[in-house]
């Protein structure tokens, strides 16, 4: 135990039940331990209230229950510039963006865990539901042992170098055991609600939220043989697959969103949770990071293709630098442009790479987005 | 390691005379001034002799000493309070724009209910220019507030000659004097001031307590309402204690004729040299010649405040930037940005350092190495 008390862990806290217990954790095991609030997003309303307001009162209450110092660090400039920037472009190019990768990748273990190191910090800790595992000199991503609640799926961009710096305390735990000790110890953040949504929507409508950035532009929806069934809101409202909300009404349901036309601005429909349109069996990631590197080429994995999905068999081939195509053992349904395609070696998460082209029977879905 | 306190504008332990008189005042006397009876007799002479005793540290008549919670409601009372009494006479009122929010807000707040606020530039040092203020004053002016020491850079503001330029005119003028009670010997008369505020827990005193001077002729309104006390103008049960307090804070300065300004500019100064010394890169904001003595406001090139803040708590030393921060949000400090320009650098990396009862010599010189490795750090030296 005593050993652990040289050592500076640095916990990105945010007001929740899981980053709470987990700088409990590491002060139980006896660690110096900081915790740092990330003000990332200003959604202060006219009466005042700002949501990041009340959860850095919940911080320092926690952090008091614990006798640990605790600070509050902005990133709103940085989140705006590296996640949010994303986030709009993606939607105005038709696709649908992973934030949460983003904000992983360049904020909290990019620009946060940069500070924490400023500070002196040995380690950065942080509540995600999943582990790391040292193999000779590398570091490896392990999934969270809570299945159900295994978060490596938004941890693919960060690499081996990251992870040695990096703690998961609650990675081995599960959901339920993190209420029960934050309760045990009468953490004042023990019955808070989980947060739900992208953090910097919070509670409120999604519609009403990308309205205030991008101008919606209704327009029609049709099949894939050009049969007109109504209107939609606009394109970056609907993502592949979506079944809700589209009010078709007639019989030949239920109908899916199965593509956009950007020059068009058409939402393309079918109906049935078995349609061709909806499938694929290959694809080419872009961005893609390999936590560790790969020893060749061309290999057999399981992969994601969305967050809490099972996994799926697949064939990787390594394109260029950051590129790779991905073959489905078995086809695939609604693969969306823009998501996270993710790789997994049994436990292991090998690293992941964004959805840009999907094909079927060897031919590009353009209508995809 | 011993943690080391270097934030005394922000608020400074009290006097261990000042808490021993506190808790006899609580134990012995704990009548309501305002009752006539024994018991709210024997307190009443005992809040009088101390606001006799307050009034003379600044030259003014126990009836101009209005007691109040502390800076920011003898600010709000001084402001609104004024404009809301002269209204009929002018809705314009002169302020700077390096003033604390206790004023900067409730000039805001003036100016949503239909009045007129100028903001006053200031130099790059931090300092008014009088003329300046002849630029901006007319016939409509009612009030003029400049604060006595900036409570950032320690800017001791030329309230004399501001005072002289507003002879012949009907604004009032007002002095924020919380950094400066305690520190400089004021006079009302000698600097010239109509309204002037006082803070106990700058000097060692208690929080919850201050005054506002009003000399007596000042028209004000109450900002609230209730009993008699303080001449309507502010009601509300006295709390003996703390006056008792605050009365003995600077009674402990006063016995020793302000030398508190020596040993705390011997502080600074040993604080500075070891700092000169080293080979670490920064600048004073403002003119280390004449400022307050107690504040020293250091730019350390390439760092950034949020760090270096929790560099220098993670290294025991205890200081500040001048902006407060909620959650997250530090902004930029309105008092520099008024010195060198928005976006000007030394906004966002500079820290005050404020000297006091809690120091000693010794600790200057290891503040100052703490400093010189926390810097070192975060510029990669």
């Amino acid at each position: 135990m005593n050993e652990n008390k040289n050592i500076r862990v640095v916990v990105g806290m945010s007001g929740g039940v899981d980053s709470s217990v987990t700088a409990l954790l590491l002060k139980q095991q006896g660690y110096e331990v900081i915790g740092i609030f990330m003000k990332n997003w200003d959604d202060t309303d006219d009466d005042g209230f700002c949501t990041a307001t009340e959860d850095y009162d919940d911080v320092i209450r926690v952090a008091n229950q614990l006798d640990i110092p605790y600070f509050a660090v902005n990133f709103e400039k940085q989140y705006w510039d590296k996640v949010f920037t994303y986030f709009l472009e993606e939607y105005k190019a038709g696709r649908t963006p992973n934030p949460d990768v983003m904000c992983n990748k360049e904020i909290k273990f990019k620009a946060f865990l940069d500070h924490a190191m400023s500070l002196g910090a040995d380690y950065v800790a942080t509540g995600h539901y999943a582990q790391t595992r040292v193999n000779g000199d590398k570091v490896e991503l392990l999934r969270g042992f809570d299945q159900n609640k295994d978060q490596t799926y938004f941890l693919n961009q960060l690499s081996s170098d990251v992870l040695k710096k990096v703690m998961f305390p609650l990675g081995h735990l599960d959901k339920s055991d993190v209420r029960r000790i934050a309760r045990e110890h009468g953490l004042v953040t023990a019955n808070k609600k989980d947060s739900t949504g992208i953090c910097f929507i919070g509670e409120r409508d999604f519609k009403s939220f990308l309205s205030e950035y991008l101008p919606a532009q209704p327009g029609r929806m049709e099949t894939m043989s050009g049969e007109d069934k109504g209107s939609h809101d606009g394109l970056m409202y609907y993502t592949i697959g979506q079944r809700q909300g589209l009010g078709i009404g007639g019989s030949g349901g239920p109908w899916f969103v199965v593509g956009k036309d950007l020059d068009r601005n058409v939402l393309l429909v079918e109906s049935g949770d078995d349609n061709i349109y909806l499938k694929s069996d290959q694809l080419i990631a872009e961005d893609v990071n390999w936590i560790n590197e790969p020893e060749s080429e061309t290999f057999d994995c399981t992969a994601k293709f969305r967050y809490r999905q099972k996994d799926s068999h697949v064939k990787v081939t390594i394109l260029s630098d950051r590129r790779v195509r991905v073959d489905f053992k078995e086809k695939e349904s609604a693969i969306t442009p823009g998501q996270s395609v993710v790789f997994y070696s049994g436990d292991v998460c090998l690293g992941g790479g964004t959805i840009n082209e999907i094909y079927r029977d060897q031919k590009q879905l353009d209508y995809v987005g | 390691m011993e943690p080391i306190y270097l934030d005394h504008a922000a608020t400074t332990p009290m006097h261990p005379n000042v808490i021993k008189k506190m808790n006899d005042t609580m134990r012995d006397v704990f009548g309501n001034p305002s009752s006539i009876h024994h018991f709210g007799r024997s307190a009443r002479a005992i809040l009088d002799d101390n606001r006799r005793y307050l009034a003379q540290t600044i030259g003014a008549d126990e009836k101009e000493l209005y007691f109040t919670s502390g800076g920011t409601e003898a600010d709000n009372l001084a402001l609104i309070g004024v404009a809301l009494a002269n209204q009929n006479k002018g809705k314009h009122i002169i302020t700077t724009e390096i003033e604390h929010h206790a004023n900067l807000h409730a000039a805001e707040y003036l100016e949503s209910i239909g009045f007129n606020v100028t903001y006053l530039p200031v130099d790059e040092a931090g300092y008014v220019n009088p003329s300046d203020l002849l630029n901006y004053l007319c016939d409509d002016t009612i009030l003029v507030s400049i604060m006595l020491i900036n409570n950032e850079v320690g800017a001791i503001q030329p309230i004399k000659d501001i005072a002289k330029l507003l002879n012949g005119h009907q604004a009032y003028l007002h002095t924020d004097a919380v950094q400066a009670y305690g520190l400089l010997n004021i006079d009302v008369n000698e600097l010239g001031v109509d309204l002037l505020s006082v803070s106990a827990h700058k000097l060692n005193g208690p929080k919850g307590i201050g005054f506002l001077y009003a000399q007596k002729d000042v028209k004000f309104n109450a900002l609230q309402y209730g009993g008699h006390q303080e001449r309507l103008k502010r009601p509300g049960t006295e709390s003996l204690p703390s006056i008792v307090g605050l009365r003995t804070a600077i009674q402990q300065i006063e016995d020793n004729k302000y030398s508190n300004f020596k040993l705390y500019s011997r502080y600074r100064d040993l604080f500075y040299q070891r700092l000169k010394e080293s080979e670490i890169e920064f600048m004073v904001n403002g003119n280390i010649d004449q400022l307050a003595p107690t504040i020293l406001n250091l730019s350390f090139a390439n760092t950034k405040v949020e760090s270096l803040l929790m560099s220098l708590d993670l290294e025991g030393i205890a200081a500040s930037s001048g902006s407060a921060c909620t959650a997250g949000s530090i902004e930029p400090s309105h008092v520099l940005t008024a010195m060198y320009g928005a976006d000007h650098p030394n906004t966002k990396n500079s820290i005050r350092f404020s000297f006091g009862l809690a120091n000693n010599e010794d600790q200057m010189i290891e503040a100052a190495e703490r400093v010189i490795k926390v810097v070192k750090r975060l510029t990669g030296n």
